[in-house]
């Protein structure tokens, strides 16, 4: 079995491009899970298209991306019970500095071309740990302006592989889906870890506690001037 | 790099709107040729001129596959910028990319894989031929007019992009100077194809592929067949050019207009 760990800021074509993965691999077996935070359908809707098995979790208090690593491993095991090729995990990307990829698996970042210039700064450790940058929404821009965007993306991460793409109509994705016929497999997943280290950030907020100001907090707290982090003990 | 010489692309047919296959085998373009392409508004002119940007493989909503050089372009024709051999100008007159003039085109430099050229001057001044109000290299690509970015988009093409295929979607619509912009892309012997509604520059190309209900209607080929048509519309554009000077001059026109 292969593991898709596709990622990205919310409404940027994740699903899109999902979709045309799958309508893309007529002969292969796919099994979805999408992580997010208050509302999804996607797991209702491709199930109903492709016919697939589905599954989807709210993060609840938890950031969506750590949510995600913490169910990664049953994930695999439903997947792998239901002898797919290839489970996909669509994550709610909205925590910009988490990476939800794995060892052993495919990591797919989608972005829009449309969401700025700026846009791959803003979200480099998503770039950056990722092995392909799907961008989406080309059919919107200039062709010079698509050139200057991969050239603001290879400045983050400069091995990435890039694709272009208008995902309504599934162009461009020839390369991509050979990457994913060809990508690596889920060998011992008991050995899977995250490639890279999350941030650390646990305070009173995290536990639901709602007073502003870090004076009312404990954790991990920061003030508006002065050093970066701060341990508030009790 | 001799896979990178471009000696022709291929058109092969595709489906039109209702899946039916489209009435030509092949359509043949070489550097050097001029090709209009014409039809009502929804024809699939747009469609068309992107299907060979992409080089699509029958993967567009279209079904056409376009070739280079007779076979399947390598994938790095698709992928890398710097060995693309085709710019495209498209209908867009708006760059959404919030940075100066000279940092994109700078950047866009990079991308086209010349590390060390500063074409930025040269550009902007190409540019500026095209259009009326001079383009500033420290303004915002978001803050340029649409004939200002599509001025600006051309000068790109030639000069950065510097491409052997130029596909353009009609040029003729953001008010720009269309008569140097066409001038100035034969002078740097470019392959072109334009969408374009407009007799004058129909009638300039060598080849006219008309469009329908999504697909190649017809390929024509007037063979000089249009030479007085064409000398008469020059007559007529120049006329309409210069009274639409005058216009913008704020002059009134109180003279007989010369057919
Ligand atoms: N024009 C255009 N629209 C696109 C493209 N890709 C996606 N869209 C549209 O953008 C909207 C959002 O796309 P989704 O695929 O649902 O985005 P997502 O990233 O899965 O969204 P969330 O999972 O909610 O974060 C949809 O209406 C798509 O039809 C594209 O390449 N071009
Ligand atoms: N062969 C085809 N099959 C199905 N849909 C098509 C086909 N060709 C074009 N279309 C679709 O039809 C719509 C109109 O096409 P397009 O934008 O290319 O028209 P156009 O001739 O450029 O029109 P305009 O003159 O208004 O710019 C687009 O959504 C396009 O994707
Ligand atoms: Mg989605
Ligand atoms: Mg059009
Ligand atoms: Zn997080």
């Amino acid at each position: 079995m292969r593991l898709i760990i596709v990622a990205g800021p919310p409404s940027t074509g994740k699903t899109s491009v999902i979709r045309q993965i799958i309508r893309s691999m007529p002969n292969h077996r796919f099994v979805y899970l999408k992580i997010d935070v208050v509302v999804a359908t996607e797991d209702e809707e491709l199930a109903a298209e492709f016919g697939i098995a589905t599954k989807k979790i709210y993060s609840g208090d938890l950031c969506p991306d750590h949510a995600g690593i913490m169910v990664m491993e049953d994930a695999i095991s439903w997947a792998a019970g239901l002898g797919a090729d290839y489970l996909i995990v669509e994550s709610a990307g909205l925590c910009l500095r988490c990476t939800p990829y794995t060892t052993q698996s495919l990591g797919i970042v989608v972005l829009s071309a449309v969401s700025g210039i700026h846009s791959p700064v803003k979200m480099a450790p998503m770039i950056a740990l990722a092995d392909m940058a799907v961008v989406t929404r080309v059919d919107l821009v200039t062709q010079a302006e698509k050139e200057v965007f991969r050239e603001r993306i290879k400045g983050i991460s400069s091995s990435i592989e890039i694709v272009e793409t208008n995902a309504i109509q599934g162009t461009g994705l020839r390369f991509l889906i050979r990457t994913i016929e060809e990508g690596p497999e889920v060998t011992d997943s008991k050995t899977i870890t995250l490639r890279g280290i999350p941030p650390l950030g646990v305070c009173t907020v995290c536990i639901g506690k709602t007073s502003i100001g870090w004076q009312n907090h404990f954790g991990v707290v920061r003030k508006l001037n002065g050093a970066d982090y701060l341990f508030r003990g009790e | 790099m001799s896979e990178n010489i471009i000696h022709e692309i291929t058109i092969l047919p595709g489906r039109n709107r209702n899946g039916e296959p489209e009435g030509f085998d092949e359509i043949r373009i070489k550097p050097g040729d001029t090709i209009s392409i014409v039809g009502p508004t929804g024809s699939g002119k747009s469609a068309l001129i992107n299907d060979i940007e992409i080089f699509a493989s029958r993967d567009t909503i279209t079904k056409r596959q376009i070739l280079v050089n007779g076979t399947t372009p390598p994938d790095h024709f698709i992928r890398d910028p710097a060995r693309k051999p085709v710019a495209m100008i498209t209908q867009n007159t708006r760059c959404l990319c919030d940075l100066s003039v000279e940092d994109f085109l700078c950047m866009h430099t990079r991308s086209r894989g010349y590390r060390d050229q500063d074409l930025v001057e040269e550009t902007v001044s190409l540019a500026n031929q095209f259009t009326g109000e001079a383009i500033r290299r420290t303004v915002r690509m978001t803050q340029l007019s649409g004939g200002q970015t599509r001025s600006l988009m051309v000068a790109d093409a030639i000069l950065i992009s510097n491409t052997p295929i130029i596909l353009l979607d009609e040029v003729e619509n953001a008010g720009i100077f269309k008569n140097r912009v066409i001038e100035a892309l034969r002078r740097y012997h470019k392959a072109l194809l334009f969408v374009t509604h407009d007799p004058l520059v129909s009638l300039l190309s060598d080849r006219r592929i008309v469009m329908h209900d999504g697909a190649v209607a017809k390929v024509l080929t007037p063979n000089g067949s249009e030479q007085s048509a064409l000398k008469q519309m020059l007559a007529y554009d120049a006329a309409i050019a210069k009274v639409r000077e005058q216009i913008r001059a704020g002059e009134l026109i109180t003279n007989a207009i010369p057919a």
